[in-house]
């Protein structure tokens, strides 16, 4: 199986050859699976070498001359490091792109924290218009990679190495229902999923699934907790913890409710080591969600 | 260089006035100042844009959404009311938003928004984001097939403190976009600077760069105009300091 790292490789390259308006901006990462796109288009495929704020920038000023513009690089690179470029480059001017990281939390965890971003999701929280893919599967990366670059807005797609074993048929940017129950509602983000599965097998609990994060679907929300059970909800992102919390509360306002976020920790490791380590580490891992879980639900 | 309180005005409006800006700026600019003499700081952008909206680029009111129009991109988002009050001169925008600058329901702020002021192409303010936007451009430009249109980017020399300049500079040179140009306007407002550093800086990065008295509009019609084939070019306009 590809990573979806890979498939966005793949998928980019097929439709630079499509779309004449779709342009890709890189910054060496990710440089030599673009080398026959940026052999069979000079012009639209452009590396402008380690230098992230010009990336962003270039993006503003290729969407400003009607192009669709794919920004690419590690998340920390591409959302933290120049994210007032991000803030004004595009928003201000009004004009979107489409940005793809890699890297995600924790994908390279022997990297260390310079190459961790668990805040890229809360910190586009702070702007306007933004819409947030976290796919949990190479195919779902496809599809939200697809549906994005055919827009005009900015989106953000959040590419990881953690995946779901199986892809999901996403259908708009809705949450899907993956399993019901009355005790509860269990929203996974993108790869969280199988680990929300294994972690509430046995719990009467409903899963949604989320991999468009931002517009948050309240009303799917909205809609689990009004088969007559607590308004009890438990939000469990590959990201920052309490990410979606505010968003959660929001679409519950009107409803005696509660919420946990469940996701990565403020607290710096200082580990390096592997994926599965860093989890568990976070409390990420299926027994670590389940404990939680059933603590929070009173069960 | 002289570091007069007040910048003498030449003849009355005329085109080819060889100093000084032409009075209906001083007019349009008092517009929104409420001061009929403006001192160097308020001034320091007026003669290049002057020369630049009359007789270099290549855009009109009519023409402010087409594909191939020149572009100019006002990096220095600090003191716009030169800004204003040359796109008011030229028809962009009425002289009766004028007035109302820098207030609540006017489109003219102390920093220019793309959205709300007709002809602006990008909104600034922060300073150090025009150059790489202008980068950008002109990439898009190049991919639409677009090889004419010119593309300008007015910065500070103080602006260029910014690293993100830096990002573009020593990008857009070796990448040879011959249709990107950059006006320094250099009022030796950078609190660390060396002679000659900003012609030098470029130069190191392959633009074909040159330094010219900003207030002789002769002398900058000559600057802007100068081919450069293969190569970016930079001119710094070098006006009163802005501190002496």
């Amino acid at each position: 199986m590809d990573t979806m790292r890979d498939r966005f490789i793949s998928t980019t390259t097929r439709l630079l050859d499509e779309d004449p308006r779709l342009a890709l901006v890189l910054a060496e990462i990710s440089r030599d699976g673009f080398r026959q796109a940026e052999e069979r288009h000079p012009d639209r495929v452009v590396n402008v070498g380690i230098r992230e704020q010009l990336l962003i920038g270039v993006g503003g000023g290729l969407a400003l001359t009607g192009l669709r513009p794919v920004l690419h690089t590690f998340a920390s690179f591409l959302v933290e490091r120049p994210f007032e470029q991000v803030k004004l480059d595009l928003g201000h001017q009004g004009v979107g792109a489409v940005l793809v990281s890699a890297g995600a939390s924790y994908d390279w965890p022997a990297g260390g924290f310079t190459h961790m971003s668990p805040g890229d999701v809360a910190l586009l929280d702070t702007l306007d218009g933004w819409t947030v893919h976290v796919p949990g599967h190479p195919d779902e990366a496809e599809a939200l990679l697809r549906h994005a670059v055919a827009g005009d807005d900015r989106v953000y797609v959040r590419l990881s190495l953690q995946t779901n074993r199986e892809a999901r048929a996403l259908t708009g940017g809705g949450f899907l229902t993956v399993r019901e129950g009355r005790a509860g509602v269990v929203v996974a983000v993108g790869p969280m999923l199988d680990t929300v599965l294994a972690a509430t097998e046995g719990l009467d609990v409903t899963v949604l699934y989320a991999t468009t994060v931002r517009p948050f679907d309240g009303a799917a929300v909205r809609r689990a907790v009004a088969g007559g059970g607590p308004a009890d909800v438990v939000i469990v992102e590959p990201y920052l913890a309490g990410t979606s919390t505010a968003a959660a509360n929001d679409a519950l306002a009107d409803v005696p409710h509660r919420v946990l976020g469940l996701g990565v920790a403020r607290r710096e490791l200082r580990r390096y080591g592997r994926m599965d380590e860093h989890l568990a580490a976070h409390g990420l891992d299926p027994r670590g969600v389940r404990d939680r879980v059933t603590a929070f639900l009173g069960g | 260089m002289t570091n007069t309180a007040e910048i003498s005005v030449a003849g009355g409006g005329a085109r080819d006035d060889k100093r000084g800006a032409p009075r209906e700026l001083e007019r349009l600019m008092a517009l929104m100042t409420g001061d009929e003499k403006h001192g160097p700081a308020a001034t320091s952008t007026l003669d290049a844009l002057w020369v630049l909206y009359d007789r270099v680029l290549r855009v009109s009111p009519a023409t402010v959404d087409a594909p191939g129009r020149d572009r100019f991109l006002l990096s220095k988002g600090h003191g716009p009311m030169a800004y204003y009050a040359v796109l008011a001169a030229k028809g962009f925008l009425s002289e009766e938003l004028l007035p109302g600058f820098g207030s609540y329901d006017s489109p003219l702020g102390h920093h220019p928004d793309r959205l709300l002021v007709p002809g602006a192409e990008i909104g600034s303010g922060s300073l150090g984001h025009g150059l790489p936007l202008a980068v950008g451009t002109v990439l898009g430009l190049r991919a639409h097939g677009l090889t004419d249109p010119r593309v300008w980017v007015l910065v500070g020399d103080a602006e260029l403190d910014e690293g993100s300049n830096h990002e573009a500079i020593a990008y857009a040179g070796p990448a040879g976009l011959e249709q990107l140009h950059t006006l320094v306007i250099d009022n030796a407002s950078a609190s660390f600077a060396r002679p000659g550093g900003i012609v030098a800086r470029f130069e190191a990065a392959g633009w074909s760069a040159q330094a010219v008295d900003g207030r002789d509009h002769e002398a900058l019609y000559a600057a802007f105009t100068r081919p450069h084939p293969g190569r970016p070019r930079a001119v710094v306009a070098r006006v009163e300091p802005k501190n002496a």
